[in-house]
């Protein structure tokens, strides 16, 4: 008995080790697609990006002063070589052309405005979804189950902005619960407003994915065990049931995480929050290309390293997924 | 679980669709208004008999952009999944018929693209590209044929292990002819209703890039330039901003509905 338990034990973990392997390669890989995309992009600007960045009537010993700051003037694989050797070796993503200082020193400077959003809206969206999937799967096929079934049809096609200039129109100008936009009101009431936006869209399907998986469990041969035994519904929710759909909706998470950062930096700017997503538009306005291959970069690193810890607890919290 | 029920959602959906392309491809041609002619005359008026849909800040109609732009972005949204929906559903085949190393790469390059920030890359395409339809089309071959490319590997796997498959490699039908002619007609019914999903997806993210000024570029009428338009009216003209965005849910309830309700009907059917 107790060699097959340990048997048991050391396949898992040999699963486990395995699935990591993998995982952290696949990671690896999404950060190696977006470094050559990043750097390629510059390279498919048709004419030349000096000209572009500078405008039709620059000098040309500024277009050339340009050029070499870029590495334009270097052969393609040296280019290359040189942007992978700074990135890696010295976390240097390249100096902003407006501004002139490192792009890293600024993309630091914007992430804790949206940081928290993005940690505001996943608050909201975890706590509602659960609330809701529960009383659909305890209701089921009530009417408020019905109405919760129908609701991402409606949600699915509302762009995040248009949401989110709804939002103010009804809370901000018209309730006054809300500013209208800016962080002037302080910090967190300013975010209240675009974290409900942004956690508006995410929590109709994972609601609607948390209900199956809740009804799921609820019908599984265990729950009617323990239904049968007389534990009582409540306990049998809390402590069973929940548990079980812990993981399903840690992988929704995961999976869900690249639209909840794009809605994020997109809501900045209905909200004018000066995040992230602000320093990313102006700097596509302004045409600062190392500004904005670096915003990529650190916004695709972010996405990769959270969606691969999020998938490892929830590999370690179910060994059952480690095939 | 109640297909029955589903099946007014399917009609509901396409009437709604039906109607909804209806008006984008004849409601520009019998509607009075010229989607581009400024009335200066004109400027901020609130819905009323003349203007249905209102004015905006330099007097053009609102119904006629929204009509108008419903051609851009429908034309577009259908035409930039041609290319990944294709893709998808033949290398989603490939990997599930063939197995082995060819299965190996095209399933790692789904689970690897499937963690992409696509969003951020839908935006940074569109970027350098230039502000046009270019970006949209390039970022989305890139990555939207990841989706059916999932769906078409599992459906081709489980029914590459019937018998009747078997029985036609029996009889010497060459792979593809087996591909095309007997896996392909079980496998699109599931890559379609897919399609409905994704083309919501595709619809918000076009109209995304047109509010963000990197999409369909300015005097073009298109339902995310004209909600940034009306943007910083919202207190005083809301309908500017308010009208196209009901557009693209209304689209999306649509699809939705043609969607889920396509998956029921085929479920029953034993697909």
């Amino acid at each position: 008995m107790d060699s097959i338990q340990t048997k048991r034990n050391t396949e898992e973990k040999k699963r486990f080790r395995h699935w990591v392997r993998g995982a952290l390669f696949r990671s690896l890989l999404v950060i190696v697609f977006v470094m050559i995309a990043v750097f390629f992009l510059i390279r498919l600007v048709p004419g030349d990006p000096a000209v572009m960045v500078l405008g039709e009537h620059a000098s040309e010993a500024s277009l050339e002063a340009l050029r070499e700051r870029l590495g334009l003037n270097l052969s393609l694989p040296e280019q290359f070589v040189m942007f992978v050797k700074n990135v890696f070796l010295k976390a240097d993503t390249g100096a902003s052309i407006k501004y002139g200082v490192s792009s890293r020193s600024l993309v630091f400077k914007y992430a804790p405005v949206t940081l928290l959003l993005v940690l505001m809206a996943t608050l909201i969206t975890v706590a509602v979804s659960l609330v809701l999937a529960v009383l659909a799967a305890t209701h089921r096929d009530q009417l408020f189950d019905h109405i919760i079934r129908v609701i991402p049809a409606f949600t699915q096609g509302m762009p995040v902005f248009w949401t989110g200039l709804l939002f103010i129109l009804l809370f901000a100008v018209h309730l006054h619960w809300f500013p209208v936009g800016g962080l002037d009101k302080g910090m967190l009431r300013g975010l209240t407003l675009p974290a409900i936006t942004v956690a508006f869209g995410q929590i109709p399907p994972l609601v609607r994915s948390l209900r199956e998986r809740l009804l799921e469990v609820l019908e599984a041969d265990f729950v009617v065990t323990l239904k049968a035994a007389g534990v009582p519904s409540r306990t049998i929710l809390f402590k069973h049931v929940l548990r079980n759909a812990f993981v399903p909706s840690l992988m929704l998470f995961s999976v869900n995480l690249s639209y909840l950062i794009g809605g994020t930096l997109v809501v900045e700017q209905v909200f004018a929050v000066r995040g992230v997503g602000k320093l990313l538009f102006e700097a596509i306005s302004n045409r600062d290309f190392p500004l904005v291959q670096a915003i990529a970069l650190y916004c695709a690193v972010f996405v990769v390293v959270i969606s691969l810890v999020t998938e490892l607890i929830a590999h370690k919290a179910d060994p059952r997924m480690n095939k | 679980m109640n297909g029955k029920k589903m099946k007014p959602a399917l009609k509901t959906g396409l009437c709604l669709m039906g109607l909804i392309v209806l008006l984008a491809v004849l409601g520009p041609l019998v509607y009075g208004y010229d989607p581009y002619a400024q009335d200066l005359t004109a400027v901020l008026l609130p819905p009323s008999g003349v203007h249905p849909f209102g004015t905006d800040q330099l007097g053009r109609d609102i119904l006629a952009r929204v009509l108008y732009a419903g051609r851009v972005d429908l034309s577009l949204m259908v035409l930039a999944e041609i290319a990944p929906f294709t893709i998808g559903v033949f290398l989603g085949m490939a990997a599930g018929w063939f197995g082995g190393k060819v299965d190996w790469v095209i399933t790692l390059l789904i689970d690897t693209f499937i963690a992409f920030p696509y969003y951020l890359l839908v935006i940074v395409v569109a970027f350098v590209t230039g502000a046009g339809i270019r970006g949209i089309f390039i970022t989305f071959m890139l990555v939207g044929w990841l989706l059916y490319a999932r769906v078409a590997k599992g459906m081709t796997a489980s029914l590459r292990s019937q018998e009747w498959v078997d029985a036609a490699r029996l009889q010497g039908f060459s792979d593809l002819r087996i591909i095309v002619r007997e896996i392909l007609p079980n496998v699109l019914p599931q890559a379609v209703v897919v399609l409905m999903t994704d083309m919501t997806g595709l619809l918000v993210m076009i109209v995304m890039l047109g509010y963000l000024g990197i999409g369909i570029s300015a005097p073009t009428p298109d339902w995310g330039t004209m909600i940034a338009e009306g943007q910083t009216m919202m207190t005083s003209a809301w309908w500017i901003s308010v009208i196209p965005g009901i557009a693209v849910v209304l689209t999306g309830i649509a699809l939705s509905f043609i969607g889920d309700g396509l998956a029921d009907l085929w479920r029953e059917d034993g697909f």
